[in-house]
């Protein structure tokens, strides 16, 4: 089984890293896992991505055009991508950054105040881990106990203080992403 | 050993740090200056040679000087720098001495831009400078390859005194998978026995591309011409998926091959009888085991990241046996899966089957 997952958002916003996590965890799981940044020419204030993919089989490619996860932390990146996710795929939304709607019925929505749930732990950085752990609570392709051994194994030493912070931000996304659920 | 995850260019790096890599001198260009930011730091720690030179025509001049001392030398580049580096590589080639240059090639022609593309191929194959030769060129399509390709590269530059070129494009740069990188080699012991090392108490050694008798010139031309010859023999390489009873037989190298990989397994999915060749080797380019297939198959479909440079390579093997397509993407735009799969579906309804 491949999934394919996109993260977007304003250079700054953790979508690399939140890609990557995904990316070392799918590894330690014993998975096939690519990673592939946006390089191109890219403007302050832009948009940066990257996409990844996790397989139980060989990967061909490693960009889709019809992801079925697209993770999107601002108003252009929801522009951009949301007519992009694949049928009966997830949008995961940034709700305190992305003021718009989406139209579409055949995709399911997750709408996170991922900025402010993020701010409520007492740091703003945290948004992209709080994305993160609402976007596997709802789409499971690898436990939440991957992530924090991901987390443990790979995050660089000058961060290690910022182990705890980002399991709950982690269970933070996953919790407003199980109330969701059940409100629904 | 276990896996890492590593992105293209800093695999290429520390695998060539491992295969013994003693001197490197480069100029950053986009989008493989992570390979040189990489080197800069682990080479000095290392207390090996890195150098980054005022320009790219410098760069390859130093891996040129380096390379007559017999040490394992190396550059790396994209595009427009390579385009800078093919006077120096013609030298290299003329004065038959062994290194590794990289390719991480972008869109062109001109300054063009920094996306990923295949449009090199005629440059690495046929004109990697003036005069007549090839260089060996491989093609990885993954991180891993990038790294087995490395060590590979230096011992096919050792065993022929020949350059080898690698040729990835932006996306194999830049990608991150989970990859092996081997064991540290140390570093050679002894340099070759044509090296110049300094004639103290030995006859001295010449190393030249000067030959100015026609006789003398031509003489080594068909030394030349002979090597390229066993290696056109030895070391053509090529990777299949699902060839056996292939009625299409597509073919693509580096990133346009595994993305065609992914449209080779949705076709079949779907029930067509289609199968993947992916070159490794571009020159010397796999045409024994295209020329076999071609016997089996009744088409063929060439992928590339550029306007149709490999397909002349495949025309050659093939010889007018079977109808050869292409599909292709220019200016740093990478064919999605569903594009080739389209290409694939339209060559296919065109083959007469014998049911």
């Amino acid at each position: 089984m491949q999934k394919e997952f996109l993260f977007s958002g304003f250079g700054g916003q953790g979508v690399m890293f939140a890609g990557q996590l995904l990316a070392y965890a799918a590894m330690d799981e014993g998975l096939e896992v690519t990673w592939i940044p946006s390089y191109g020419p890219e403007m302050r204030g832009g948009t940066a991505h990257c996409f990844v993919v996790i397989s139980d089989k060989p990967i061909g490619s490693p960009v889709t055009r019809h992801p079925q996860v697209a993770v999107v932390f601002n108003n252009p990146s929801f522009t951009k991508y949301e007519g992009e996710v694949a049928p009966g795929g997830l949008l995961a939304v940034n709700s305190s950054l992305i003021n718009q709607e989406s139209r579409r019925t055949d995709i399911s929505v997750l709408p996170v105040p991922a900025t402010q749930l993020a701010d409520s732990l007492g740091d703003l950085r945290m948004a992209n881990v709080v994305m993160l752990g609402a976007v596997l609570e709802v789409f499971p392709a690898l436990p939440p106990a991957a992530i924090h051994r991901a987390l443990e194994a790979h995050l660089p030493e000058r961060r290690r203080h910022l182990l705890e912070a980002n399991y709950k931000a982690l269970e933070k996304g996953a919790e407003f992403a199980r109330s969701m659920v059940k409100s629904a | 050993m276990t896996k890492e995850l590593l992105k293209g260019n800093v695999a290429i790096a520390e695998a060539a740090v491992r295969a013994g890599l003693e001197a490197y001198f480069g100029y950053p260009i986009t989008p493989q200056t992570e390979l040189l930011e990489y080197l800069s730091q682990r080479m000095t720690e290392l207390d090996r040679v890195f150098l980054q030179a005022e320009s790219e025509v410098a760069a390859i001049n130093m891996v040129y000087g380096a390379a007559c001392t017999g040490a394992r030398v190396m550059t790396s580049s994209s595009s427009p720098g390579v385009s800078l580096m093919q006077e120096g590589m013609s030298y290299i080639a003329g004065s038959e001495l062994p290194c590794v240059i990289v390719d991480v090639m972008r869109g062109g022609p001109g300054l063009g831009n920094i996306l990923p593309s295949q449009a090199d191929y005629f440059q690495v194959t046929r004109s990697a400078g003036h005069g007549d030769f090839h260089p060996i060129v491989l093609a990885p399509a993954s991180v891993q390859e990038a790294i087995n390709f490395v060590g590979l590269a230096f011992d096919l530059a050792d065993k022929y005194r020949h350059m080898v070129l690698l040729v990835a494009d932006g996306q194999i740069g830049q990608m991150m998978e989970p990859a092996e990188l081997p064991p540290m080699r140390p570093l050679q012991k002894n340099v070759p026995d044509w090296a110049l090392t300094g004639a103290k108490a030995r006859e001295k050694r010449v190393i030249t591309s000067l030959y100015l008798k026609g006789e003398e010139e031509e003489a080594f031309n068909l030394k030349i011409q002979k090597k390229l010859k066993q290696i056109k023999k030895n070391e053509q390489r090529s990777v299949e998926y699902a060839t056996q009873d292939a009625e299409l037989l597509v073919i693509g190298f580096g990133t346009a091959g595994r993305i065609a990989y992914s449209a080779v397994e949705a076709a079949r999915e779907k029930g067509l009888r289609v199968g993947l060749l992916r070159p490794q080797t571009l020159w010397p380019f796999p045409e024994r085991r295209i020329s076999e297939l071609a016997d089996q198959a009744s088409g063929c479909l060439v992928v590339e990241m550029n306007a149709g440079q490999m397909v002349e390579d495949v025309r050659l093997a093939i010889g007018g046996q079977i109808p050869v397509t292409f599909y292709g993407r220019t200016g740093g735009i990478v064919p999605m899966p569903d594009e080739i799969l389209a290409a694939i579906e339209e060559s296919y309804s065109r083959l007469q089957i014998a049911v």
